[in-house]
This record gives structure tokens, C-alpha cells and sequence, in this order.
């Protein structure tokens, strides 16, 4: 069958019913007297430890040392085969392959999902990073890849600059795109199915490891 | 997947069996006070949680007035970003447009993220008659279908399962849907999590249709938001070719920016984590896909048009309302026979199916009114006030009628009222312990007052108030 014919009549019924049900109903005010900043101070810090409030790896590094670190962290997980997506500063990459000891791979042509799941780990940039939740937000763009690339490897090392970092979720909100495909990340995949006690490590990636980039 | 709710006894013959069980008793104990605790800590951190919590009753409010513009935005936006949306007013037509849109891809398969609106219109039950397999990959839905059992939480369906239960469901029934549990499977929470990994990885590679529901809906956007934890989410919405997702029409917000409302708002309310590990956003046909949106009425325009019930719409099915329930806590979710239980559960289930079942009138009487979940609801739906409301509409029993009309007629003139109590004192030797016939459930549990010799008014009126 088509989705068509009958979703047509339905479009109209439902959109009646509705009409019919409020027509009475009062206007509704929406008063925004929550938080929309918070001051600048101690981002980096607020950042690292909700991060690893939830297990997450965190590093805090001023940008003369991010490469360095970025191939020590590899080194020591002996992270094997790792995807790069393009976009990913020239540095980083090197010493993943350098000191890291990383095989690289690119994501051109697309790797398949059998292909992805075969790889060690993936290193990315991401969009946007919210210090109050613990929060990184990637959102497809350069130096991250489309959105299978960090969620098949079982390792994510994720590079944030500060001021990509916001202080709390509205500041983000404004800053991102909602047209581009976004994935917000706190911390490794877990879940809290089993007596509703938080237990990290299902599908999405195991180990996050954060370097944050300040100063 | 699980069996269906359809007739069930009422709530209360429900409850009588549930609170026997002390296992689910336990493991409800453990699980509701662990999560009181991190909700109340989490919630406490935000100073700003009683301005949210205004913002988003009344954002949900504003949606729902104007839920006709909202949704045709929504579709606008959706079709314009590659996205082809349908509309159901139904569970039945719902489950014919998604099971068609399988059918055209010539699969026989879906993995599913969990959703509350698939499981109310019993989707998967659907699929099956068709021949269509749905794989659902949530942890706790995952431990429900090898169960075959019924989901008793709105966020953890498994939650009257222990760790020692879900490893012998994973031991005996995971060979039967895939790959078979690791024979030396323990019950540590990690092993576990591991084991559903292992079982489900292979599928979520191959499987080329994925349905989902959703948490939110931007109308002025087109995107639809999925927040998680284990990260199926992502697997089924980022990596098979087709995308049907389908939402409740009430799921919409206007714009992009009250999302930071209800991300506050949810994860903190939910898990009590300051936020979810996964959430998903996308618009329209993402990175090649191809995406429906099945937008599903199936009873809420009959809750939107009931000016005190219709505040239940603005439920993001958090559970915190569950998670503080005293009556949840010891009766379970099964027993209120629907996929949403607890105090939400009460005020919903009788507005969407409507109040012709026994189990559904009872619904509104399955609380103590005690108003812990309106105090919990980060929406601030007066779960009591619609209860109350609820309660008047239901058809009461005959013989509460009738004695409802007497006690009415006694009540209606002073002189009946003291011709009543006056004959109550004289036979006050024979009041029996148990009261005869239905009001024997009253009294099973509660000590009848004693009659006095002579009525406070017959007093007062002998002594002039005490001074003769």
C-alpha cells in the first residue's frame, strides 16, 4: 500500500480534532526567568571534572603540548588501527602515527559499517563542549566526521578547544546548528537498566578520553 | 515482543497479587530509592530548577494550544529537509503505514530504539503478523522480549528484574534471538551490559530499517531528538538505510531554543544524571538516509480536549513520577496494566483508552493522593487534581451510588441529620465489627468509629454549649 490515501483523511481529522479540543483553551505565557550565561571563569576546570564525573579520561593542556599528549594517550592504549576524518589539524594526526604508534585510516572512500567496526578507535575535534553538564556535542562538521565514525570504534579521543567551550546548555543551544546532524556525548556509553544503578559500557564507545586545549 | 495488556483485572486485584511477590518488592525497593537520591542531588546542584520547570509547563502549554500550527510547521519542515511524513489517527493505521513502509523496502527485519509510542500502539505485535521480525535493542526492552514478559517502567521497562533474574533470561533465551549469552555469563551489571553488546552488534551492522520514536519534535525546524544512554540509539538511527520514526502528536516544542529547557529538564529527572550520555538530533533525510515521520494521534486530541485532564499531555515521560510513588513502589508497574504505569500511568491510560473497562476505572483510585509525584513532575502536571477529576467521571458501583444518594438525602435538611444520628446512638450496640456486602472491603482494614450515646448537636442544644 501507499502511506498516502488514507494518511491524507487522517491529516485533516486529526488537525480538526485538535482544533475542536482547544478552542477554548487560555493563552499561555512562557516566563524564561531560568539561567542563560554563566560567567567565564574556570570553564576548563568545570569541564574536565564533570567529564570525569562520568568516566571519562580528561586531560587539560595548553595547545604547545596538545600533540605531545595526543601521542602519549595513544601510546599507552596502544590504540592500534585509528580513523582520522579529514579536517583533523595535520599535527594531531602525525603524532597519533609518530609517537602514538597508530595506523591511520581514512574515512575515503566511506568505510563500510564491517570496516568501521574493525578499527581500533577515532580521534575528533568537536562543535561545541558544555562545562556544567559534561557535555561534548559533535555536529558532522570538519574534524569530526559523520556521526558512525565515533560510535563503531570502541575507543573516542576527542580534542576540545576552550573556546568552543560553553558554560551551561542554553549558551550551547544558540551555537549550534539544528540543520546539521548533531550527537551529544557525556561521557562513555552506560546505562542504568540493571536496578537503575549507572554501569558504563554498552554499544556506543567504551573509553572517552578528553584532551581540552587552554591556553 | 511481550503479550498485551488487554484484560486485566482491576488495579486493586492487581496490587492484592503484586504485593506478595516480596522479590519484586525488593528489587522496586532498591531501584526507586537509588534513583530518589541522584534525581534529588542532581536537581538540587541547578538553582535555577523551579524557573525551568515554569518555562517548560508552560512552553508544553503554548504547543498544545496551538498544536495545529506546530504539526503543519513541523511537516513543512521535515518534507522540505527530505523527510516524508505521515499521519496516523490510530493505533491500527499507524501500524499499517510503518509495516507498508518495511514491506516497500523488502525487508524482513527492524531494529528498534526504545519508544513509548510504538509499545502503545503494539507495534512490534503488528510487524509479526506481517512476518516482519522487530529487534528491540534498549537493554531493559531487550530483557523484556527474551522474557517475554511485560514492561513494568516507563524508563526502565526491566525494572522488576534483578541482576541474578536477567541472567538466566540472557543465558536461556539469547541463542533463541541471535547470539547466544557467553556460557560463564555472571551477574555483575558490566558482564551483563558486555553480553548485550556482543548479542546485538552483528545485528545493528546488518539490519536495513530502523524504527524509533522520539523525545522532542522542533517545529520551526523539522528535528527530532532521541536522548539515550547505551548508545543503540545511535546505532539505529545512524546506521540502516531507512528511518521510520514515530512520535505522538504532543511531543512537539516550537522552536529549537526550548530545548534548554527540557535538556535540563529531562536527563536530570530521568536518570538523575546533570545529562545522558547519547542524544541525537536530526532533520529530515540525514547522511543519505531515507526517513518517515509517523506522526501518531491514537486518543490524545480526546485528552486535549479536556480542559483539567488535558495538563497529562505535557508529560516527557521522565518517571520520576513513578520513581516516588508509594503505590507504585509496592504494587509494581504490571499492575496497572498498560505500558504507562505509576501516577502519570493513572491519569493517561484512562484518558487515551477511555474509561469502559473495569481496569480503567480503576486507574484513578490507584493513589493515595499524597502528591509526591506532582512535587517530582519536572512539567508540574497536578497528577492529584486530574486523579480527583478523574475519579467523578468514572460510572461509580450501584450500591455506592445508591448510598451516596441516601447519605445525600440525610445530609440535605438538619432535621433528617439528627433523626439519623439520634437512631444511630440507640442501636449503637449493633453495629457490627465487619460491615455486610461491598463495604466490607472498608472495613477489612479499618476499625469502624464508635456511635457516642448522644450526638454533639443533642449536646450542645441540653447544655446550652456546656454552661447548664
Amino acid at each position: 500500500m501507499t502511506a498516502d490515501t488514507p494518511a491524507a483523511g487522517s491529516r485533516e481529522l486529526i488537525l480538526s480534532r485538535i482544533r475542536a479540543a482547544v478552542a477554548n483553551a487560555p493563552e499561555t505565557e512562557i516566563p524564561r526567568g531560568y539561567r542563560r550565561t554563566r560567567s567565564q571563569e574556570g570553564l576548563a576546570e568545570l569541564l574536565a571534572d564533570r567529564l570525569d564525573d562520568y568516566r571519562a579520561t580528561v586531560h587539560v593542556v595548553p595547545a604547545a603540548q596538545v600533540a605531545a599528549t595526543v601521542g602519549r594517550v595513544l601510546k599507552e592504549r596502544g590504540v592500534g588501527r585509528l580513523v582520522v576524518p579529514d579536517g583533523v589539524p595535520e599535527e594531531w594526526s602525525r603524532a597519533a602515527a609518530g609517537e602514538g604508534g597508530s595506523q591511520i585510516v581514512r574515512d575515503d572512500p566511506p568505510l563500510s559499517a564491517e570496516e568501521l567496526n574493525a578499527v581500533d578507535g577515532v580521534l575528533t575535534g568537536c562543535a561545541v563542549a558544555i562545562a556544567e553538564t559534561g557535555t561534548i556535542v559533535l555536529d558532522a562538521g570538519p574534524g569530526q566526521g559523520r556521526r558512525a565514525l565515533t560510535l563503531l570504534p570502541d575507543y573516542h579521543l576527542c580534542l576540545v578547544r576552550i573556546d568552543q567551550v560553553a558554560g551551561i546548555l542554553p549558551e550551547a543551544i544558540g551555537r549550534l546548528d539544528p540543520a546539521r546532524p548533531l550527537t551529544w556525548i557525556a561521557g562513555p556509553s552506560a546505562t542504568s537498566d540493571i536496578e537503575l544503578n549507572r554501569v558504563e559500557g554498552v554499544h556506543g564507545p567504551r573509553n572517552l578520553e578528553v584532551i581540552i586545549i587552554d591556553g | 515482543m511481550s503479550g498485551t495488556f488487554l484484560g486485566m483485572p482491576s488495579f486493586p486485584r492487581n496490587a492484592a497479587a503484586a504485593v506478595q511477590d516480596s522479590q519484586l518488592r525488593f528489587n522496586l525497593r532498591k531501584a526507586t530509592h537509588t534513583i530518589r537520591d541522584r534525581r534529588l542531588s542532581v536537581v538540587g546542584e541547578l538553582p535555577d530548577w523551579a524557573e525551568l520547570r515554569q518555562a517548560g509547563k508552560a512552553i508544553k502549554d503554548h504547543t498544545l494550544r496551538h498544536l495545529d500550527t506546530y504539526l503543519l510547521q513541523m511537516e513543512e519542515a521535515v518534507t522540505r529537509a527530505g523527510g516524508k511524513v505521515h499521519w496516523a489517527a490510530d493505533a491500527a493505521e499507524a501500524n499499517r503505514i510503518v509495516t507498508g513502509l518495511v514491506k516497500a523496502t523488502g525487508e524482513t527485519s527492524v531494529v528498534k530504539v526504545k519508544s513509548m509510542a510504538t509499545q502503545e500502539i503494539e507495534l512490534n505485535e503488528a510487524l509479526a503478523e506481517e512476518g516482519i521480525t522487530a529487534y528491540e535493542t534498549d537493554l531493559a526492552e531487550l530483557i523484556v522480549q527474551l522474557g517475554d514478559d511485560f514492561p513494568s517502567h516507563i524508563l526502565v521497562p526491566a525494572i522488576h528484574r534483578n541482576r541474578s533474574e536477567i541472567r538466566e533470561i540472557f543465558l536461556s533465551k539469547m541463542a533463541e534471538w541471535g547470539k547466544p549469552a557467553p556460557a560463564s555469563l555472571t551477574d555483575e551489571p558490566r558482564a551483563l551490559a558486555e553480553a548485550a553488546r556482543l548479542h546485538l552488534r552483528e545485528r545493528f551492522l546488518s539490519t536495513k530499517v530502523a524504527v524509533s520514536g522520539a523525545n522532542f519534535m522542533i517545529a520551526e525546524t523539522g528535528t527530532l531528538v532521541v536522548l539515550e544512554s547505551e548508545g543503540n540509539g545511535r546505532m539505529c538511527l545512524t546506521l540502516p538505510e531507512t528511518l521510520i520514526s514515530v512520535v505522538g502528536i504532543e511531543k512537539l516544542l516550537p522552536r529549537w531554543q526550548d530545548l534548554e529547557v527540557f535538556l535540563q529538564l529531562l536527563p536530570r529527572s530521568s536518570t538523575g544524571e546533570r545529562m545522558n550520555p547519547y542524544t541525537s538530533s536530526w532533520t529530515g533525510a540525514t547522511e543519505g538516509q531515507e526517513f518517515h515521520l509517523v506522526l501518531v494521534d491514537n486518543g490524545r486530541t480526546q485528552v486535549l480536549a479536556d480542559e483539567v485532564g488535558r495538563q497529562a499531555l505535557r508529560c516527557i515521560r521522565c518517571s520520576a513520577c513513578l520513581n516516588v510513588c508509594p503505590v507504585y513502589e509496592r504494587a509494581g508497574g504490571h499492575a496497572y496494566g498498560s505500558v504507562y504505569p505509576g501516577p502519570i500511568g493513572a491519569i493517561l491510560t484512562p484518558q487515551l483508552r477511555g474509561m469502559g473497562s473495569e481496569l480503567d476505572r480503576s486507574l484513578p483510585y490507584a493513589s493515595s493522593l499524597c502528591g509526591a509525584c506532582f512535587d517530582a513532575c519536572p512539567v508540574a502536571i497536578d497528577i492529584p487534581e486530574v486523579l480527583v477529576h478523574l475519579r467523578s467521571r468514572a460510572r461509580h458501583a450501584r450500591a455506592e451510588r445508591l448510598g451516596m444518594r441516601a447519605a445525600g438525602w440525610v445530609f440535605g435538611k438538619p432535621g433528617r441529620l439528627a433523626r439519623a444520628q439520634r437512631m444511630g446512638s440507640r442501636f449503637r450496640r449493633l453495629v457490627p465489627r465487619r460491615l455486610p456486602g461491598p463495604l466490607g472491603g472498608w472495613t477489612d482494614t479499618r476499625e469502624i468509629p464508635d456511635i457516642p450515646a448522644q450526638s454533639f448537636r443533642d449536646w450542645w442544644e441540653q447544655t446550652d454549649g456546656g454552661r447548664r
